[in-house]
């Protein structure tokens, strides 16, 4: 059972509207995420990660398939056993202000995971503060409103909800995409410093590849909702073996001008009407 | 590992506010209660209400009693405010009436809450069949002629004045139910719900919780309209002789003086005054809540035409003895300030950059957010928003000294010296108009061009972009086209007026990478095509490196560094230009990462 993935999508199919508006977002996806793990998927806006993503989080409906989260098929669960699988199955969304009610203390926000699991807000205050500390945040903030925080700092305080239960999978969904660039390095190498520590799993979906690179061990490059290739991390950021993955690859300017100028002769090769 | 501590440091500290510089997290209570405009009107209502419901205590005379030997009396030392035409004392009634008057309301509200809210919280949160057969419900009642049925039900009851209120109650339902379903609605679709969603909080505890909290603050400021609103209704109804004429009620005082209108006018104004004045107590109430709970942010002031013509005339005085820069330079900006005006101070954004573009040239001007880069920019352009001013020792553009300009022929470079490419193309396009429509017009009025010609040549620039199709295209609205094809569109009406530069601002952030390939090299081409100088302004170091000749480095509204590119990129001077860089340099891979013990906080240069 050790080697058993944690997570495994078979076969997944989601569709959007219906009738002539149907739209297919995922079809036949497969893959597979084991305990300690960061996969990355990546692709353009509309090839559906955001769609797989909800769908692994019970946010969206599929039409076929299977998602199967330690050894039990989780799509048809009764509400409340899914809520129960709240305490593994967490999230980091990619908005860091609309992801924070702007209604509620920060130290309310991270505590109310806690409290559906049957605590006290007061016991669960210890708990808040030393999550606070462990995302580099003073415990002291615990009653501040989520607008006196930056951008950043809002991304380090949903990362402290989405762990506070001590889940076994993050759903991370373009979690530094909205940030700027210096702010984007310091919260992937808090996510790393927190996997390591915990153990924890990552669904890290992204459209930067250089961001993915970092943290992710092995890819899947999802383009419009089929997975066109998968692989280890390293491979799938210097020399993927599909047209699509390649153009993804080449596209993504470097921070070089002679590498990036290199890179942008690849690209006129592989480039195709796509545009 | 301790870079990154550090690191984290520096982003996470600098944003530690003193407690006195957040007044916008005093509730919303505190916020009420010490504005003249929210305690004066509650004191009123409150004041009002004692009086009313004290009525017995006061030794007031009796409402009811009529004595028509001191009948139409004027306000004297026994009658405060005089007696109405049977003799009865007019303050008396006016204080007793307040009783029927809060209680009216009173009945209002309740009915109407209680038929409005959770409806609106069952039909924005479920939807479906439950949010149609609802809406449906509260169209019909918002249709039927209000003051038509409650007068047939006050018929029906014999004029029962509860009754009759609760009617009308039933009427007010759909404005609450319209105000709690849409409100829902907007909350639901929040990213924080769906996270609540996974973090296995129950339906009931989402709306109880999160929603409740969002939608309470507009129910409260409907409420302060509503009692407005109903306390009017009821005494027109009264007006209209429905209810006791005997019992004291506001409308009741002001229907019988209604009578004796050309004898005794003064009847009617304790009571209408009175009315006026407890309906514009809950209007100003409303108005206040709604500012305090709608609108956290500072307001901006708006700076007058006299203020900006004495601002600008300032500026041109001082820049028309700046000299003429080199010839070989298109954009040279000196000096350039930006500053913002807010209702209680002035905020300078830009502190005096320095920014000089080539002919011929492309300069990429490089900053994250609040770097004041887009704000130089918009600077330059002549197009900060109204409370926004430029100052500068002197910006030229293609050998013209703009500040000196005046405002009309400044615009006119616009489209023909300067083409501008934004941020976020698909809100740059009017969604009213097709595309053609778009890039049509102003090569009409800009360019001077007949209808036909101005037609053949926006087919052409669109060919000219990379869109296949031209003629399908122009019959778009923006709506019907993707991100890229917006940005390819508004880059074909920037260089339709053969400018000598071009300004783009972010032209690929809100773009995927494989079409930010395509614009850059679109911008690319065209640049050399014709010979333009560009200015593209990005955070990416990695367009940087795709694009640009020469790189300016802005942060916290001044510049860090500038210089050639080939130069920055070998040895930048400074260190925030190197973190930039190194941001969007090629970083280790997880695995070696992992493998190499490299610590998470390494440098990410040097990688594999």
């Amino acid at each position: 059972m050790a080697d058993a993935p944690l997570l495994e999508v078979n076969d997944l199919s989601l569709d959007y509207g219906r009738g002539k508006s149907l739209f297919r977002a995922l079809d036949h996806v497969s893959l597979e995420i084991h305990r300690g793990e960061c996969l990355g998927l990546v692709g353009e806006s509309g090839s559906g990660k955001s769609t797989l993503g909800k769908a692994i989080l019970g946010l969206a409906q599929s039409v076929g398939g299977e998602i199967v989260f330690d050894g039990r098929e989780i799509q048809r669960l009764p509400p409340p056993m899914r809520r129960r699988l709240a305490k593994d199955l967490q999230v980091i969304f990619q908005d860091p202000y609309g992801s924070l009610s702007p209604a509620m203390t920060i130290g309310r926000i991270l505590a109310e995971p806690l409290r559906v699991g049957g605590m006290r807000y007061e016991q669960a205050k210890t708990a808040v503060g030393e999550m606070l500390e462990r995302v580099s945040l003073p415990r002291e903030w615990i009653d501040r409103y989520p607008s006196e925080f930056s951008g950043g700092q809002r991304q380090r305080i949903a990362i402290a909800r989405a762990l506070i239960r001590q889940p076994r999978l993050i759903v991370c969904d373009e979690p530094v995409s909205a940030l700027d660039v210096t702010t984007q390095s310091t919260i992937i190498d808090l996510l790393i410093e927190l996997q390591r520590e915990t153990g924890v799993a990552y669904l890290f979906i992204s459209h930067d590849l250089a961001v993915v690179r970092r943290i992710c061990h092995r890819v899947a490059v999802l383009f419009k909702g089929q997975i066109v290739e998968q692989g280890g991390g390293e491979k799938m950021t210097t020399n993927p073996d599909h047209p699509y993955s390649k153009r993804l690859l080449m596209a993504s300017p470097v921070a070089d001008p002679t590498e990036q100028a290199r890179r942008r002769e690849a690209w006129l090769q592989v480039r195709t009407g796509q545009a | 590992m301790s870079e990154t501590v550090a690191l984290a440091t520096a982003e996470v500290l600098p944003a530690v506010q003193p407690a006195e510089a957040r007044p916008q997290n005093r509730s919303v209570a505190f916020r009420f209660l010490t504005q003249p405009g929210g305690w004066i009107p509650l004191l009123l209502v409150l004041a009002i209400l004692v009086l009313a419901f004290g009525a017995p205590l006061w030794g007031l005379q009796d409402p009811m009693h009529i004595d028509p030997r001191v009948a139409d009396q004027a306000p004297s030392a026994d009658h405060w405010l005089g007696t109405d035409s049977t003799g009865r004392d007019l303050w008396s009634r006016l204080v007793w009436g307040g009783q029927d008057a809060f209680r009216g309301a009173a009945i209002v509200l309740v009915v109407a809450l209680i038929l409005g809210v959770p409806t609106g919280l069952i039909a924005g949160y479920h939807g479906g069949l439950a949010d149609g057969l609802l809406g449906w419900v509260s169209d019909v009642l918002m249709s039927l002629p209000s003051i038509i049925i409650l007068l047939i039900v006050a018929g029906l009851t014999h004029q029962n004045a509860d009754v009759l209120m609760a009617a009308m109650g039933v009427f007010m339902a759909p404005g609450y139910f319209r105000l709690t379903r849409s409100s829902t609605i907007a909350v639901r679709a929040e990213p924080y719900i769906d996270a609540a969603r996974v973090a296995g909080i129950s339906h009931t505890r989402i709306v109880f919780v999160h929603i409740w909290r969002v939608i309470a603050a507009p129910i409260v400021i409907q409420t302060a309209m509503t009692i407005g609103v109903a306390l009017g209704m009821q005494a027109g109804l009264q007006i209209l002789g429905v209810g006791d004429s005997q019992a004291p009620s506001w409308g009741g005082m002001m229907s019988s003086a209604m009578g004796s209108l050309r004898t005794n006018a003064w009847l009617i104004v304790p009571p209408a005054a009175m009315l006026g004045l407890v309906i514009a107590a809950f209007a100003i109430m409303g108005a206040r809540l709604g500012e305090i709970t709608g609108n956290r942010s500072e307001k901006a002031k708006h700076l007058t035409r006299a203020e900006k013509a004495e601002l600008a005339g300032a500026a041109a005085a001082r820049a028309a003895e700046a000299t003429q820069p080199n010839q070989d330079l298109m954009v040279a900006v000196k000096g350039l300030k930006v500053t913002y005006a807010t209702a209680k101070a002035r905020v300078e954004v830009v502190h005096g950059v320095d920014l000089a573009v080539r002919k011929g040239e492309v300069l990429g001007l490089v900053g994250e957010s609040g770097s004041g880069k887009s704000q130089s920019i918009f600077a330059l352009l002549g197009l900060l928003a109204g409370n926004g001013y430029a100052e500068a020792e002197a910006i030229w553009v293609d050998g013209q000294n703009v500040l000196t300009l005046p405002a009309a022929k400044r615009r006119a470079l616009l489209g023909r010296t300067i083409g501008y490419v934004p941020q976020e193309p698909i809100s740059n396009l009017d969604p009213m108009y097709t595309i053609g429509h778009q890039l049509v017009e102003p090569m009409r009025k800009v360019l001077g061009m007949g209808k036909a010609e101005a037609r053949a040549y926006a087919l052409e620039l669109l060919a000219r972009v990379g869109i296949e199709d031209p003629a399908r295209v122009m019959g778009l609205h923006p709506h019907e086209v993707s991100g890229g094809m917006a940005q390819r569109v508004l880059i074909a009406g920037a260089v339709a007026g053969h400018p000598k530069v071009i300004v783009a601002d972010e032209p690929t952030t809100a773009l995927d990478v494989t079409v930010q390939a395509e614009v850059l090299e679109l911008l690319r081409e065209l640049q050399r095509e014709q010979g333009m100088a560009l200015v593209i302004v990005t955070h990416n170091f990695g367009v940087v490196a795709d694009i640009a000749d020469t790189v300016t480095v802005m942060k916290d509204g001044l510049v860090v560094e500038s210089g050639a590119v080939g130069s920055i990129f070998a040895h930048a001077a400074d260190p925030y230009t190197r973190e930039l860089i190194e941001a969007s340099s090629k970083t280790p891979s997880r695995a070696a990462l992992d493998e190499g013990g490299v610590g998470a906080g390494a440098p990410a240069k040097g990688g594999v």
